[in-house]
């Protein structure tokens, strides 16, 4: 199944494709992949994502070949079209007209072609990229305090700190295996404190010693605060700023007087502390301030730089580093390199010869599209990431692009939400087939490396961005012969305009023949020199005043509860990956809103719930949730038209941005959640996936076996809707078990032909339909008597424990099973069931059920 | 004491078993009007289609009643009671002395009064003979019609398919067996007999046989003809009530008996078809005997009542079980219907205010005492409503 490009028969050493950590994986050549025992961010661990990374090489719907208006052409024709596109573009609007929309899914090499296109050669500043949604604000934060972009600790700190505080971090869902490293190290050292601070009770607070539930959007207020406790407890700092960043209004926390006063104690007392921070700070409106605040207090405490001490940007992407790197965002130039610094501006020129290069930041990912819908962009490049659904308001993200001219996707799947709207459609490598470079969230930069042949006609980002250079006329500086030329030319723009005030510098790495690039080992910059290696960073620093702000839009009465969105255990982005694995989607297998019981008054448990704002609306399921706070509601961002068209959070998710970094406050929209009331819920299991058309609602997932889960809803009869659903799957030859309770609107039917089953449909007026985890399982057997279909209709298996929800997706472990087997705590669970002993990522989730559990009497 | 059973069916002939055993001092006689030993009513239709000889339907050989000490007397029909002296007279004019006497008569088929009816090659479907009769006039190849589309009619029609002949069911309802199966379940039935080679015309009314003579066909409504040379009326049944009416008993559709199966006379006890208890008669062979039981305690002097469980047909009409209790037609009741097609099972349940009223099983009839019990005990559904068609199985697990 899968080929090896390499001859030798070792595994092929890479880094993973999902989050920030860069964890190293080893791919055999038989195809199986496992963590890198030497790779010094994971040593070996892989979370439940990569974990089933294996299990996404395959993946159906790939864009294989080019095309252009829906129709296959060569990589010629579609090439001369996105030229065309581009040049017409550029006559009728100037540079300002033509954009390209990148991800933290490139590789450095060709995040720095795109940015080289665009900054060199296209003359523009309009190039925005994904990570604008991820660690713009963090980046905003670094700049203003350190005079650039750089993250001061290591992992190594997270272990060695006496105080860990998690700012706006579900560490154990989004970066599980730094709550991992995290763990292990609380383990060995008990004396160590993990404080988590999120208005959500998340699964990274359980085993934490203190979890402060802040208002949402009060970051600001609560470090603002810390920074006043730590002045009068005689901290000093001669970095400039402080007297400024005392005065600023302080702001209110929403928290307990008492829990507050222990954190500030905590923290104030324990010298080896880190302030974690993730996508709970940097997706506000107030996200750079945040991250100021919280520079702010380790300047203060003096806690930067040091083993055990620092605030710690964690990112969500695999490489959204390599892309802040390269300055592929608008507001960065390259390299680390700054338009403030009219000498760098001159040596870049120089070096990439590009004499139009862009005299000055471009608009940010929000202002872009906006422009896009306002018709000043005649010509688009989105390259690996899907707008249509991770933008905010993403209704008109998507009016917008629709009416962009030129409107280009490079990616390597053909199932995404702005594929599917893009007119030169590029097919790109993905996971395995790509060659180049990433760096995680400690600056370790790691190389991803292929083990797969190429399919189809997909080609690498870099080569495709070549191209397209080469035929608006710029082919000499594009004339890479492969990845390892492009690191070095990246390389040695770090050396430009030295000496200079900026510690990325990788011109040790600017020699690198191909045989070194090839085989490099993860290297952390700066690497001034040929040998030399980067550690913890104590850059020279200032206060940044952070007076605190609300979120930008207030709740009202017509709109009173706040819209908090996220992130799911296994989940990556918009699903594409991990949406084709069953035991990922076996976790949290549609989308929900997550509400506290006592607000929840009028809306049906487990029934479906409009979430409306002023932007738009999606429709999810009801999860009530305890460790929800009050007034506030959670919705997982992954779902796509793909898997759930009604249900795409983004739909409703405010517009507004910070003013300094151009975040979008994905995490702050008033909205009201009203019943979505429906005629009938239902499931059907089939060998094949259907349109989620199918039905008013439709949430879409694989199942084990190639079978494929759609849960849905409908407003019409359910009689009806049973019929039309039925016919949907019928097939001359088979025959049907059919039960039906009209008067109580009860309608289920499975499917067989010769014993094996074809299909499984399940109607009912109310969303609580029997457990269906089990029934997959069912499509596999060959001989499926009249006991068995009767307890497939029953929705019970005729022996066996009742169906009980998946928590350890590596064993396959139910919480049934966690429950019943007898073991009082994570440990022994893990060695009777063997729960929690792969990836470990459910170790939380085990810990919450067993708290959950009754003692006996 | 002397106790005479009249009729040698299965209610009497258990009847007499059970007094001879409780009252060893009594002298028990079993007097049959047909020739033959006690036999199986029901598995008659295995003689039409030859699966059995009249050897193997007989239930209780002669041995068997003599060493019950039970005077087994066939070929002996009663014509009158003389309640004043305590006798019963047959045809022959013997008069058999009795202290307690028991009828069991049973019941009569119904010959249509239609013209033609009295044709040589018009046959009833009720007894021994009957078949016998059916049996000689059945000829490989030839058509026959059969009068109704009740069970007996169906096993008639059955039992001369497999004997080769081309056999049309004149039924005057839409689908078979209204009264123990639902529309859908006729319909399955229907098709599967319709695969033996078995024509229905349904809903539809015979006028008149056709024939010189001997029957040559049957005249519907309609004006259509259906050749036949043998025509079987299976239309129903009666109670034999002309003894007991004769001699006075009270009777209504019945001879009329109370709780312990006593008539008017209370030395004269009732019991199976020929009985009326409440204002209703059997037609089953299950109930019939549980009043045999009750009638014999009751003459042995226990306390006892017969009450009358919710009918139950367990039937099985060419290899297919069907089952039926309850109100199976009772209007504004809510149905669930469970439908499986390849093992060609249905089974529908009729409920009303959350309780089972009714039921027809189609197909596997495995679940049917635990639907009777249901029904009898007029138990509400509550939460396992969803669970009622799949079976005590999952209706236990779920409690």
């Amino acid at each position: 199944m899968t080929e090896t490009c390499s001859s030798e028969p070792r595994p092929v050493r890479t880094t993973c494709p999902y989050c920030g950590v860069g964890c190293g994986v080893l791919a055999a050549p038989d195809g199986t992949l496992r963590g890198d025992p030497e790779h010094p961010a994971n040593r070996g661990r892989l979370c439940s994502k990569g974990t089933a990374l294996g299990e996404t090489l395959d993946q159906p719907g790939r864009l294989l070949h080019p095309e252009v208006a829906g129709q296959r052409a060569s990589w010629d024709a579609a090439l001369d079209a996105v030229a065309e596109g581009f040049r017409r573009a550029l006559a009728q609007h100037g540079p300002q007209g033509v954009a390209l929309y990148v991800s933290g899914q490139l590789l450095t090499e060709d995040y720095y072609a795109a940015n080289k296109l665009a900054k060199g050669f296209l003359g523009t500043g309009n190039i925005d990229s994904n990570s604008r949604l991820c660690m713009a604000s963090a980046v905003a934060g670094h700049r203003r305090a350190f005079g650039e972009d750089l993250v001061p600790g290591v992992y190594e700190d997270l272990e060695l700190a006496d105080l860990v505080v998690l700012v706006g971090s579900n560490l154990a869902w989004c970066h599980p295996v730094l709550f991992q490293r995290l763990q292990a190290a609380k383990a060995s050292r008990p004396g160590m404190r993990l404080v988590v601070i999120d208005p959500r009770r998340t699964a990274t607070c359980e085993g934490a010693d203190l979890h402060l539930p802040i208002a949402p959007g009060a970051d600001v207020a609560l470090f603002n605060t810390l920074l006043r406790h730590l002045h009068a407890r005689g901290f000093r700092s001669t970095a400039p700023g402080l007297d400024a960043a005392l005065t600023a209004a302080a702001g209110e926390t929403g928290l307990d007087p008492a829990l507050l006063a222990t954190f500030l104690d905590w923290f104030a007392q324990t010298p080896r502390t880190v302030t974690l921070f993730s996508q709970g700070t940097n997706q506000s409106s107030a996200g750079a301030d945040k991250a100021n605040a919280i520079i702010n207090c380790h300047l203060l405490s003096g806690r930067i730089g040091r083993p055990g001490a620092g605030p710690f940007s964690v990112t969500g992407q695999p490489n959204a580093m390599g892309g802040r790197e390269v300055g592929a965002l608008a507001n960065m130039l390259a390299g680390h390199l700054d338009w403030d610094r009219p000498a760098e501006v001159t040596a870049l020129r120089a070096f990439w010869r590009a004499p139009s290069l862009a005299t000055g930041p471009g608009p940010t990912a929000v202002e872009l599209f906006r422009a896009a819908g306002e018709g000043r962009i005649g010509a688009l490049w989105v390259m690996a990431t899907n707008p249509a659904v991770s933008l905010p308001d993403s209704e008109a993200v998507r009016a917008a692009m629709a009416r962009v001219p030129c409107l280009v996707a490079s990616d390597c799947t053909r199932d995404s939400d702005t594929v599917a709207l893009a007119r030169i459609r590029l097919p790109a490598l993905g996971w395995g087939e790509k060659d180049g470079t990433v760096t995680n969230s400690e600056r370790v930069i790691s190389r991803q490396r292929p083990f797969r042949r190429w399919p189809g006609e997909a080609r690498p980002d870099w080569w495709i961005v070549a191209q397209v250079a080469a035929r608006l006329g710029w082919a000499e500086a594009f004339a890479w012969d492969g990845p390892a030329a492009i690191f070095r030319e990246h390389a040695a723009v770090t050396a430009l305009a030295r000496p200079a005030p900026r510690a990325f510098d990788l011109s040790g790495l600017a020699g690198l023949d191909d045989a070194a690039y090839a085989g490099m080992a993860p290297i952390r910059w700066p690497v001034p020199r040929q040998g030399e290696a980067g550690g913890r960073l104590a850059p020279a620093a200032r206060f940044v005043p952070t007076p605190f702000r609300p979120p930008a839009h207030a709740t009202d009465a017509a709109f009173p509860l706040r819209l908090n969105t996220g992130r799911l255990r296994d989940q990556w982005h918009s699903m594409t990956r991990t949406g084709l694995v069953p035991r990922l989607m076996a976790h949290h297998p549609e989308p929900t809103a997550s509400l506290h019981p006592e607000d929840a008054a009028g809306l049906q448990p487990g029934g479906l719930v409009r979430v409306e704002s002023r932007w738009g609306s999606a429709v999810l399921r009801l999860k009530l949730e305890a460790g929800q706070a009050r007034g506030s509601l959670f919705i997982p961002m992954h779902w796509t038209d793909r898997f759930a068209p009604a249900a795409r959070v983004n739909a409703a998710v405010n517009p507004a941005v910070d003013p300094v970094s151009g975040q979008p406050e994905l995490k702050h929209t008033p909205v009201r959640v009203v019943p979505a009331p429906m005629a009938w819920h239902g499931f059907l299991l089939a060998r094949r996936r259907l349109a989620p058309e199918i039905a008013d609602w439709a949430a879409l997932l694989p199942a084990e076996g190639g079978i494929w889960r759609h849960e849905l809803a409908g407003t019409d009869r359910p009689a009806e809707a049973f019929a039309r659903l039925r016919s949907l799957v019928a097939e001359p030859g088979a025959a049907w078990v059919v039960l039906e309770d009209a008067a109580i609107g009860l309608h289920r039917a499975a499917l067989l032909r010769e014993g094996r089953l074809l299909a499984a449909l399940f109607l009912g007026r109310e969303p609580e339909l029997p457990p269906r985890d089990w029934l997959p399982g069912l499509f596999g057997q060959t001989a499926i008597g009249l006991e068995a279909r009767r307890s497939l209709l029953a929705g019970v298996p005729a022996d066996g424990p009742p169906p009980s929800p998946t928590i350890c997706v590596c064993h396959g472990v139910s919480a049934a099973s966690i429950l019943g087997c007898g073991g009082g705590d994570v440990a022994a669970v893990g060695a009777a069931t063997g729960a929690g002993t792969g990836c470990g990522s459910c170790k939380p989730e085990i810990a919450a059920l067993l708290a959950r559990m009754p003692v006996p009497a | 004491m002397r106790i005479l059973v009249v009729g040698a069916g299965p209610a009497g002939t258990r009847c007499a078993l059970r007094l001879a055993e409780s009252l060893p001092a009594a002298r028990v006689t079993l007097a049959g009007a047909e020739a033959a030993l006690p036999y199986d009513r029901v598995a008659l239709s295995k003689l039409l289609t030859g699966e059995a000889e009249v050897a193997g339907l007989i239930t209780h050989p002669l041995a068997a009643l003599r060493g019950a000490g039970i005077a087994y007397r066939p070929a002996t029909p009663i014509a009158a009671i003389d309640r004043a002296a305590g006798a019963a007279v047959t045809a022959r004019g013997e008069a058999l002395r009795y202290d307690r006497l028991v009828l069991a008569t049973g019941s009569a088929a119904i010959r249509l009064n239609l013209p033609g009816a009295a044709l040589p090659g018009v046959v009833a479907y009720r007894t021994l003979e009957d078949v016998q009769a059916i049996r000689r006039a059945a000829i490989q190849g030839a058509r026959a019609v059969v009068i109704g589309g009740g069970l007996l009619g169906l096993e008639a029609a059955v039992g001369l398919a497999a004997r080769g002949m081309k056999v049309t069911v004149v039924h005057a309802v839409g689908w078979p067996m209204e009264r123990q199966l639902d529309a859908t379940a006729g319909e399955l039935l229907t098709r599967r007999l319709g695969l033996r080679g078995i024509a229905f015309a349904m809903p539809a009314s015979t006028v008149a046989i056709e024939g010189a003579t001997r029957a040559t066909g049957v005249r519907l409504s309609d004006g259509s003809l259906v050749p036949a040379s043998l025509v079987v009326m299976a239309v129903g049944i009666r109670p034999q009530v002309t003894l007991a009416e004769a001699a006075g008993l009270a009777i209504g559709r019945g001879i009329q008996v109370d709780d312990a199966m006593r008539t008017s006379d209370p030395a004269i006890t009732a019991i199976g078809e020929c009985a009326e208890h409440r204002g209703r008669c059997i037609g089953l062979v299950a109930p019939a005997l549980e009043q045999a039981e009750i009638a014999a305690r009751a003459i042995a002097g226990e306390a006892v009542a017969w009450a009358p469980r919710a009918d139950a047909a367990a039937l099985k009409v060419s290899g297919t079980a069907v089952w039926s209790a309850g109100d199976i037609a009772a209007a504004n009741a809510e149905s669930i219907v469970l439908r499986d097609e390849a093992a060609e099972s249905y089974r529908r349940l009729l409920l009303r205010d959350d309780r089972l009223i009714g039921a027809v099983l189609y197909g596997d009839t495995a679940d049917a005492g635990f639907y009777l019990d249901l029904i009898a005990s007029g138990r509400a559904l509550g939460g396992r409503r969803q669970l009622l068609a799949f079976g005590p199985a999952h209706w236990r697990e779920a409690a």
